[in-house]
């Protein structure tokens, strides 16, 4: 099998997982998306370590790996959510702000305390 | 174009479509769903690569309890039924911009990279009985680490989603076992 089937497919994965991470709202949506780009980097791992032949099998032992991996951080993330659910009633990710600066700062001093802070010497 | 090359072109077909839709779909339970018809192909092709024993992993892991977890976490913050037309934020033509670069950039590259490389499959090359010895010959320690974060990321999850958020939740059905609970503790 030519390796350009396997590794054209895993790009492609890849580049849709990309755009559901930018474009999804719903914080699960998001790991969904996240989900298929972690698939497309196991994708890539085996078919090298199958075209390499490698001894140790690290390809496919790093995607178990992997894929252990996603399952932690499946769970861990999907915590995180429901809290966040339970406490701000929304799981809407361009509605939780409360960490961000905001994109319109307030002209009195925290605009002057930006600009003194990230001035470039 | 070989046999197994025909078969992995119609399966990544079906997996790239199921992908798209999962990303692109506004009901929210269709998008798991798509994402068990991805994530299925996946372990179809990763058969194809003779990798039997990552093939049933993914089968088990990946659509036995992650998909299943993400169902329940659908189910847990709102499960609407039919199309929920925000299940997209403003920026659609940014990310789809993006993507569309990266796509492009990453496939040129790999063209441009394995244009003369083939896999030899032949010879199967990850079955479940070297895989398994080279797993526990020479990636013992990193298996060993992994099994601590997994118990680490268990109880972590465990405690993250049973912390004081409990006065919302809890009606008259565990409010005695909660008031037990409470005065053994304090």
């Amino acid at each position: 099998m030519h390796l350009l089937y396997p590794a054209v497919l895993a790009a492609l994965l890849f580049s849709t997982g990309l755009y559901g991470v930018l474009a999804r709202r719903n914080a699960i949506l998001v790991l969904m998306s996240v989900e298929l780009m972690l698939a497309a980097v196991s994708l890539n791992l085996v078919a090298f370590d199958v075209w390499l032949r490698d001894a140790m099998h690290s390809g496919q032992v790093l995607t178990l790996f992997l894929i252990a991996l996603a399952a932690a951080e499946i769970g861990i993330g999907l915590a995180i959510v429901l809290l966040v659910y339970r406490t701000r009633g929304t799981s809407a990710i361009d509605q939780l702000r409360e960490l961000g600066e905001s994109a319109h700062p307030a002209p009195d001093e925290p605009a002057a305390e930006r600009t003194t802070e990230t001035t470039p010497t | 174009m070989t046999g197994q090359e025909v078969v992995f072109v119609i399966v990544g077909v079906v997996v790239l479509g199921a992908a798209v839709r999962c990303v692109t779909t506004r009901e929210l339970v269709h998008a798991a769903l798509w994402l068990v018809v991805a994530l299925g192909g996946l372990a179809v092709q990763y058969l194809l690569l003779t990798a039997e024993f990552v093939a049933w992993v993914q089968v088990l892991i990946y659509l036995g309890s992650v998909v299943v977890l993400l169902l329940f976490g659908l189910m847990l913050t709102r499960a609407p039924i039919g199309p929920s037309p925000d299940a997209d934020s403003g920026n659609r033509p940014v990310a789809l911009a993006v993507s569309l670069a990266s796509a492009a950039a990453l496939v040129a590259l790999v063209v441009d990279a394995f244009r003369t490389s083939w896999i030899e499959l032949d010879r199967p090359h990850g079955e479940s009985g070297p895989v398994g010895e080279s797993l526990f010959q020479n990636w013992v320690l990193p298996f060993e680490a992994l099994s601590v974060l997994l118990l680490a990321a268990l109880v972590g999850a465990i405690v993250v989603s049973r912390t004081r958020g409990n006065e919302q939740r809890t009606e008259q059905r565990t409010e005695q076992r909660d008031g037990q609970r409470n005065g053994g503790v304090g």
